[in-house]
């Protein structure tokens, strides 16, 4: 069957974001609309992925192919899996509620604003369905221009330094996977195709040089400790929308490039080198929590956090089950729901105070009752309460963990407490207790954009939490053939 | 006497035959309108230039054709290389104009100068024989001088003349004194013939590296690469921007064309040896001009030691064509085309960027500081996102041409087994980009300090818009360029 959905998927948001440059910061009203339906056909168009899915086959679906360089032989060839998919729906998801986070709040060049949002949403629709090595270089490091633009320009005090540190953190990743990528294209005998590259047969040697390089590369992105530091930067100058897709889409590339790439291509070096995987994300989980524990700003906090989170991702899919890798995937979508709720609430607050120090909160619960109410349920789903998003996939990979080996799961079991503690204590010194100051006294409850936007996540993480099926289901194919590749030598 | 004479066939010369009449007619027309009338001189170079592109064309059969005394060569590469510096020279030409006039600085020199310089690069691209090639550098060479020192007023202007003038003669002395040694080893002054020497492998080895050494000299100057890169920064940054334009983009294809036609045509049997100059020079430009770009507060100066750098990208190619000594007509072609890529785009992208420079100065005002493109996106969206373009471009960041050119340079360099030189390559684009993004950190993320509003011409907005866009959409769709790139050599080597 011949389908456009991906291409769509890909080109509405890109192509919708010229009308909106064009229009300009002058007529306000008209880019925030015009940004909100494109955002919204954006999302329509991937609906259709979902529901005319064949979870019965780990095989691409909605598959496209066209010649695009043919001197190097780089084919515009688009397909997902089980894996890919979700994260197509999700970032669309994300692009549209991050045009509504932005509806008031961004006064200097809305345009340009809504624009970068839009064109981003579609470079990483076009990273997670590229199944050309090039394609996907090319759509992961274009990727980084909007959002350098965003934080840059939109950003906090210490913005210029952040952005710049975020663009060449990433930049240094990527390119030595570009020479990985050439390095492939050479031995596989002239061909970018990624799932050609899933049967090449390669030497130790050369396998672990390319597991490093990819490592590099994702790892910057993901990020994993130690090269996570540019994250905590980017995250607190960001404008509110910026952190969203940072948390909830960006980082997901990374551990997606672990999936589609390092597991696949290089399964020895993979295994052999597992070791050293599982002990980073550990240093990620245990470590990075206790770093959250004593941050002073909200935003910082919810940036470890994510760090956190994101080490469970990355030790799911390095102990090679499947539960194991489901509960990481399942991860990487609910921490992509959550995170972008906390992130949002923060920008909620900031908004009306101008301040993301927890100091300078207290008793929000007195004056915002509502909002209140939402903010500290997507604190226990960051800290993996039951019935929530966040336990389902921490719970698989503590589960994926213990059959791998009772004492890496036991420690990635710790986050559990450590995530209640720095969530929740955080929650506690800004939500409840006497209001704190007249700032506090004179704030407003949120109205029905910010409801409606909280609101819409909300029931997320709580379908997902109570009935993870729908989610799970669609991966058990593209997880087995994943699986089965792996558990594969290919020296 | 007179019957040894024979007519040598001119056809395959119409175009250098042509420029150099026209030149004529520019001279005189200058000298009986050139105080009232000035821009019939600049009209008439136009149109000389457009003449050549259709001769060009007209004559262009795809074969390789010799003449005068197998001095001059037309082929397919020299075709395409010629409609590419018309190009870039109209393109200099309708960017400067208002530059040029507000500064009292389109004189009829100028044009004839401009003219001359091209029928330098003409006879460069065409040359078939170590003479052929000296003659059109030298014409090239004393023409630039002139046009760098064309603003007598100016100071910095005439010292950077100078500094060119006494460098680039050094570097002639140089090539001449190569050329000698490879004319004493192989007993012959065509190219064709100095192959077919080393082919049959009698002349004498040392001579013939002794010579080579010079004549990569020589190349290497032209290029800019380190470490004959000296002139590069100070020529930049003294002379008018128009004529930095000029200087920056055409003479690029040019010393391209000289590099290919000396080292691939002549000395292919010694490719072993000059990759490795090539590779030691390359590396040392991608990482001094990098390392240097980041000090500079002038941007025709960061553009200069981006120019080293990018020459040093493109030398990546050139030097890949030869793997262990195995001679593969594919690997080569393939090597060859990526270079010549490369230097396409890089001309494409180094006139934007100097395009920018002169969209932002207007009458009285230069604005070659890094300062003058603060604010940009608040002045005008357009062009701001126009500079972003060539500026990521440059960095080699998709979607646009320039990373396809580094991706095709890197892939030859690691195919042809240098992956330590590529990812060191690639470490100093890492380098580089960070003068390229804080070009862009001024433009959109700082308040502007200039808020004149600007003043450029209709003709240099739309040529700017257009050339933004080129590099936009040639990245989008890499496959035509490249594709000519590679039939174009494929068919002339």
């Amino acid at each position: 069957m011949k389908s456009q959905l991906l291409s769509l998927a890909i080109w509405v948001p890109i192509l919708g974001a010229l009308p909106v440059f064009w229009l300009g910061s002058e007529r306000r009203s008209l880019v925030r609309w015009l940004s909100l339906a494109v955002a919204v056909a954006g999302f329509l168009v991937t609906i259709p992925l979902y529901t005319g899915f064949d979870t019965s086959t780990a095989g691409m679906q909605f598959f496209e192919q066209a010649p695009w360089i043919t001197r190097f032989n780089v084919q515009y060839m688009l397909g997902v899996d089980g894996i890919s998919m979700p994260f197509i729906l999700l970032n669309s998801l994300i692009t549209v509620l991050v045009v509504l986070a932005g509806w008031e709040v961004i006064e200097d060049k809305q345009a340009q604003y809504m624009g970068a949002f839009l064109v981003m949403s579609g470079l990483m629709n076009g990273i997670f369905c590229a199944l050309d090595g090039v394609l996907f270089y090319v759509f992961f490091e274009a990727s980084l221009i909007p959002m350098y633009i965003i934080i840059g320009a939109w950003g906090g005090p210490n913005r210029v330094y952040a952005a710049i540190k975020f663009f060449l953190y990433t930049l240094l990743g990527s390119l030595l996977m570009l020479v990985a990528l050439i390095w492939l294209f050479l031995e596989s005998g002239g061909s970018f195709n990624i799932l050609d590259w899933h049967h090449l047969r390669i030497g130790m040697a050369p396998q672990i040089l390319i597991f490093i390089a990819f490592l590099v590369s994702f790892a910057v992105k993901v990020p994993m400790w130690p090269v996570h530091t540019w994250l905590p930067d980017a995250h607190v100058e960001a404008p509110t929308g910026g952190s969203v897709v940072l948390a909830a889409i960006a980082l997901k590339l990374g551990a997606y490039g672990f999936v589609r790439f390092s597991l696949p291509i290089v399964p020895d070096a993979s295994h052999h080198l597992a070791p050293l995987m599982i002990a980073l994300s550990l240093i990620a989980v245990i470590y990075i929590g206790f770093v959250a524990l004593v941050q002073t700003d909200m935003k910082k906090l919810i940036a470890y956090s994510s760090i956190s989170h994101m080490g469970f991702v990355t030790l799911g899919f390095f102990i090679f089950n499947q539960i194991g890798i489901e509960g990481a995937l399942v991860q990487m979508i609910s921490h992509g729901f959550v995170s972008a709720a906390m992130f949002l609430c923060v920008g909620v607050m900031y908004d009306r105070m101008h301040s993301r120090m927890i100091a300078d909160y207290g008793g929000v619960v007195n004056t915002m009752p509502k909002f209140a109410a939402l903010f500290v349920f997507f604190a226990m789903a960051n800290s993996g309460l039951p019935a929530t998003s966040g336990f389902v996939g921490e719970f698989m990979v503590i589960l994926g963990a213990i059959k791998f080996n009772f004492w890496v799961g036991f420690a990635a079991a710790t986050t559990l407490i450590l995530g209640a503690a720095y969530t929740l204590w955080m929650v506690k010194r800004v939500v409840f207790g006497e209001v704190a100051n007249d700032h506090v006294a004179k704030l407003k409850d949120i109205g029905g954009r910010e409801f409606l936007v909280l609101g819409l996540l909300a029931a997320c993480v709580l379908a997902m939490g109570l009935y993870p099926f729908p989610f799970t289901e669609v991966m058990h194919a593209s997880v087995d053939n994943l699986l089965k590749h792996v558990a594969v030598s290919k020296l | 006497m007179l019957n040894n004479f024979v007519m040598p066939d001119l056809y395959p010369a119409a175009p250098e035959i042509f420029l150099l009449l026209m030149s004529f007619l520019v001279l005189f027309v200058d000298l009986v309108f050139g105080a009232t009338h000035r821009w019939i001189a600049a009209m008439l170079t136009v149109i000389t230039l457009l003449g050549c592109a259709a001769l060009t064309l007209v004559t262009s059969d795809g074969q390789t054709t010799l003449t005068f005394s197998n001095m001059f060569v037309d082929d397919l590469l020299s075709d395409f290389l010629k409609l590419m510096s018309y190009l870039a020279v109209i393109m200099m030409l309708v960017y400067s104009r208002q530059y040029l006039s507000d500064r009292g600085l389109d004189k009829g020199e100028f044009y004839v100068l401009v003219l001359y310089a091209t029928l330098g690069m003409m006879v460069m691209i065409s040359a078939a024989s170590l003479l052929t090639m000296y003659l059109g550098l030298e014409l090239m060479s004393l023409s630039l001088y002139g046009l760098v020192a064309i603003d007598r007023e100016s100071r910095r202007a005439t010292e950077a003349a100078m500094k060119y003038f006494v460098l680039g003669a050094l570097a002639s002395g140089l090539l001449l004194y190569g050329m000698s040694m490879i004319y004493g080893a192989t007993g012959s002054l065509e190219i064709g013939g100095v192959a077919q020497a080393l082919y049959q492998g009698h002349s004498e080895k040392p001579v013939l590296i002794f010579g080579l050494v010079f004549l990569v000299a020589g190349i290497a100057f032209k290029l800019g690469l380190v470490p004959f890169h000296m002139w590069i920064p100070d020529v930049y940054h003294g002379a008018p921007t128009a004529v930095t334009m000029f200087i920056g983009s055409a003479p690029k294809l040019a010393a391209f064309a000289m590099a290919l036609r000396l080292l691939v045509y002549g000395l292919f049997g010694l490719a072993m040896d000059w990759q490795k100059m090539l590779l030691i020079m390359a590396v040392l430009s991608i990482g001094l001009g990098n390392l240097a770009a980041i000090a500079q507060t002038n941007i025709k100066r960061m553009l200069a030691y981006s120019a080293i750098s990018h020459m040093g990208y493109m030398v990546l190619g050139l030097m890949a064509g030869v793997i262990g000594g195995q001679v593969d007509p594919f690997t080569a072609v393939n090597a060859y085309s990526s270079a010549l890529y490369y230097t396409v785009a890089y001309v494409l992208m180094s006139l934007g960027a100097f395009g920018m420079v002169l969209l932002l100065s207007r009458a009285g005002y230069e604005a070659e500081n890094l300062e003058d493109f603060k604010g940009l996106n608040q002045r005008s969206p357009w062009f701001a996102a126009m500079m972003l373009i060539i500026m990521f471009s440059m960095a080699g960041i998709p979607f646009f041409i320039g990373f396809f050119a580094k991706f095709a340079v890197l892939l030859a360099a690691i195919k042809a087994g240098y992956t330590t030189v590529a990812v060191i390559a690639v470490m100093f684009s890492l380098i580089g980009a960070f003068y390229y993004l804080r070009v862009v950190k001024l433009m959109y993320f700082d308040a502007p300090v200039d808020s004149a509003p600007i003043a450029a011409g209709l003709d240099l907005r739309v040529l700017l818009s257009l050339n933004g866009l080129a590099i936009a959409a040639f990245g989008l769709f890499p496959d035509a360029v490249m594709l000519v790139c590679t039939t174009t050599l494929m068919r002339s080597l």
